[in-house]
């Protein structure tokens, strides 16, 4: 039975249903030319350092486990717009493009993928936990959930200090059945804490279908016994997300409480490396690339409104790969850290 | 310069594959994120996806070829202006030998534990250089310092209101904390001096309640985040150990989680299994944790104030039974106390007896048995449990050669048992019988009075304990 409605999901990316919000479903606003070329940029960044990634975890540089973003990339660079100086941003184990986004540092952060001295944690976090006190990232979460009290009690830090920061915080579909999330909600309510509530909904958790696993499928709706609005966003369209993160950050720093935004995105890869992806389709995962790409999508638009040329985006591409490959060259000979590290950082 | 495309591993610990298929052909156009082909090992199957964009210029292994080893160079891809004739000086990415697991782990056992080394190098105390017996008498004060009588559950508030004048980060937050003025009353008077802002009710919702205090750790406040009892922080144990004892390692020192996890710990009385455990030993386990447990009134606002003010994740075990008990605290503008010292809270040379919590109660009053026997116990009250003061333990046994360990917790994995391991390991040639625990029985609490009694650890069970390493 559960195989047989798994199999009847007919599209690859879900549409935002009409109900999804008390606005309805707009088309997406326009974005200036400006921002659609640096999130063309952001974009191709995340998707050309995981796919350097996942090159580098075939040649056993990388260990452990490494989940890739790509296809998701919309999401993190238009939730980003939207953000000020002392905003925090925290999720969980699926977090390279956040960090990216956030403006960490590429070779900080494939260094830490190796395992290597000048990673971000120092070699002693990996590919699911890093952070960045300077640039406001919490990390890089590995247990499913737990990263939602966490993001909300970043959120009630804001609120008691009384400034108008917001914590962004980002969970997948998976997480969105954790006990935890809804403990999160109701104190997020109760106190009226400003946090942005993400859900990245990119339809399977691990290798189980939203309709295998969630009695209802529209997560932008699990905030209503709270009282909590949510909003379905086409996640792989850079504007829709960056709209609806400008609204919904404007709702948290205006002392209103949380949001919730689902993101309907998709990723192309497996879960983790070693996921073969017999879930679902080559042809699914194919019509999404072909027709939801979030950075072809851009990329098309930049050139169909001659705001750049082939030869512009040449450059931004070659500029973005030599930044990727310089990482991964400073990754790969960056030293181990010293033996002595295994003893530091476990208290102060 | 043409691209070699290598065999990848699915996992760190594959070796070869087969390369299945080609989906690929020589000729064709490929771009980044093109699956090429597909390898399978007896566990799973992968996609080859192209991480370089230009023509496959040629197939180096065909498909079908069965065992071959990660790294092999499995196609070329050719750039933008170049052929087949570029093959030869294809550029194999550069491979860079993976750390071996081996010689890290050599590293790491020849390391020496800093707290261990220490203890064999302490040198052993003399009796006359102990303090004279006084069931409370703290190193830590000035002679003459005033002394008032209070309650442990008024220490306790007292050392969070103190640290909450002084530093408006610090907040409590829990069940019952504020209105109800605390289901045990320690936060009684809280919520009137420093209101809902800083004394906040939470719903039943441990798990949630604790990961929001370690969220607004990490931000930089600092939450005493209470239990009602730490039976309930089993709903909130994820939070504890996962977020808040292991992000300042995994974030490479950036990350601080300044939070102390307080409320009462072990049994209390005639509430059975579920709301009687004693998780020392649980949270002793963990490194990145803080575990301290007093016994009186002095301590618990001494090691309480010194919690708060900890940058690192402190639990602080409190007990149901001594929060009524009253003690002397000295009279100090700002009584703070250094954690991981433990107090010889009697000397005796004949049998070290070591306790923690409500177990100082049973080691106190055995000592007063023992001594009508003419066996002169050495009490330590080890108050905190991690960092353990091995070097206070390690210098009684050295004098009495005989230890007793005493907890209500249960005896497997215990406090005692890691007590006993420590003093074999560092004082073996100076003990003169095995070390001896007593632990709370090796069963769920029980209900019935006298079963609960008997599940206990008892004054009579210590000092039959205590008379059978003397072989009295």
């Amino acid at each position: 039975m559960a195989v047989a409605k798994d199999k009847a999901q007919p599209n690859a990316v879900q549409r935002p249903s009409a109900d999804s919000s008390a606005n309805g479903a707009a088309p997406a606003p326009d974005l200036s030319k400006d921002l659609q070329i640096s999130a063309y940029r952001d974009m191709l960044l995340i998707r050309r350092f995981e796919e350097k990634a996942g090159q580098m975890y075939g040649m056993g540089l990388i260990g452990g486990f490494c989940h890739l973003y790509i296809g998701q990339e919309a999401v993190v660079v238009g939730m980003q717009m939207a953000l000020k100086p002392g905003d925090q941003v925290i999720t969980g184990y699926r977090d390279h493009g956040h960090m990216l986004a956030c403006g960490m540092d590429p070779k900080g952060v494939m260094a830490e993928l190796t395992g290597r001295t000048h990673g971000y944690s120092k070699g002693k976090g990996g590919s699911m936990h890093m952070f960045s006190a300077e640039k406001g990232f919490f990390g890089g979460h590995g247990i499913v959930g737990a990263q939602v009290p966490l993001g909300t009690g970043l959120a009630f830090a804001n609120k008691y200090r009384g400034n108008d920061n917001v914590s962004l915080t980002y969970f997948g579909d998976g997480a969105a059945n954790q006990g935890q999330v809804y403990e999160s909600f109701n104190m997020a309510k109760l106190w009226k804490l400003p946090v942005v509530y993400i859900i990245e909904n990119n339809q399977y958790a691990m290798g189980t279908s939203i309709a295998r696993s969630s009695a209802t499928t529209n997560l932008a709706k699990r905030g209503l016994s709270h009282d909590i609005a949510g909003e379905q966003v086409d996640g792989m369209d850079v504007r829709a997300v960056s709209a609806a993160a400008e609204k919904a950050v404007a709702w948290c720093r205006g002392g209103n409480g949380p949001i919730i935004l689902e993101m309907l995105t998709y990723r192309y890869r497996g879960h983790s490396m070693s996921d073969p992806a017999k879930y679902r389709t080559r042809e699914e995962v194919e019509k999404v690339r072909t027709d939801h790409d979030p950075i072809e999508q851009v990329r098309r638009r930049l050139l169909e409104r001659k705001w750049v040329g082939e030869d512009d985006i040449k450059k931004i591409d070659a500029k973005i790969r030599d930044a990727v490959n310089e990482a991964a060259e400073f990754a790969i000979n960056d030293p181990e850290p010293d033996p002595s590290e295994l003893y530091t950082d476990v208290v102060r | 310069m043409p691209i070699e495309v290598l065999m990848p591993a699915l996992s760190p610990t594959m070796e070869k594959g087969n390369l299945a298929k080609w989906l690929k052909s020589v000729g064709d156009t490929v771009k980044a994120g093109d699956v090429i082909a597909e390898i399978e090992t007896d566990k799973a199957t992968m996609e080859v996806e192209a991480v370089d964009e230009g023509t496959l210029g040629k197939i180096l292994i065909p498909e079908g070829t069965a065992d071959v080893a990660v790294n092999t160079p499995i196609a070329v891809i050719l750039g933008e202006g170049e052929n087949a004739s570029d093959i030869k000086a294809a550029a194999p990415a550069k491979r860079t030998p993976v750390p071996d697991p081996a010689t890290q782990q050599h590293v790491a056992e020849s390391e020496p534990r800093v707290e261990e080394t220490d203890a064999v190098k302490a040198p052993a105390a003399t009796a006359s250089s102990l303090p004279k017996p006084d069931a409370i008498e703290l190193p830590e004060v000035p002679a003459g310092t005033e002394m008032v009588t209070m309650t442990m559950r008024e220490a306790l508030r007292d050392a969070m209101a103190e640290e909450m004048r002084s530093d408006d980060s610090v907040f409590v937050m829990g069940e019952e904390v504020a209105e109800y003025q605390g289901a045990y009353k320690v936060t009684q008077g809280l919520l009137q001096e420093f209101g809902p802002r800083r004394v906040v009710d939470t719903p039943i919702t441990e798990h949630g309640f604790a990961g929001i205090g370690v969220g607004a750790a990490l931000a930089g406040l600092k939450p005493i985040v209470e239990f009602m009892t730490f039976n309930f922080a089993m709903q909130a144990i994820d939070q504890i150990l996962n977020s808040a004892a292991k992000t300042l390692y995994m974030s490479g020192g950036q990350m601080k989680s300044s939070v102390v996890f307080r409320g009462p710990n072990g049994a209390a009385a005639r509430v059975a299994a579920q709301h009687s455990q004693d998780y020392s030993a649980w949270y002793s386990h963990i490194p990145g944790l803080t575990v301290i447990a007093p016994s009186n009134a002095a301590d618990a606002k001494g090691l309480l104030k010194a919690s708060i003010r900890s940058p690192n994740p402190v639990i602080f075990l409190e007990n149901e039974i001594l929060y009524g008990q009253s003690s002397p605290v000295p009279k100090l503008d700002d009584f703070v106390l250094p954690i991981g010292k433990a107090r010889v809270a009697r000397t005796g040379k004949d049998v070290t007896l070591v306790a923690f919590s409500i177990g100082m109660t049973y080691a106190l009053k055995s000592a007063d048995e023992l001594a009508k026997l003419g066996i002169e116990a050495e009490v330590i009250d080890l108050r905190t449990l991690r960092p353990l003061d091995s070097d206070t333990v390690i210098a009684s046994v050295k004098k009495t050669g005989r230890i007793v360990t005493i907890e209500e917790g249960w005896p497997q994995c215990g406090i005692g048992a890691e007590i006993a391991a420590r003093v074999v390991a560092e004082a073996f040639d100076y003990l003169d019988a095995p070390p001896t625990r007593v632990a709370g029985k090796d069963v769920p609490m029980p209900y019935a009075a006298n079963l609960e009694k008997l599940a206990l650890p008892s004054v009579a069970e210590i000092v039959e304990a205590a008379k059978a390493v003397c072989y009295r």
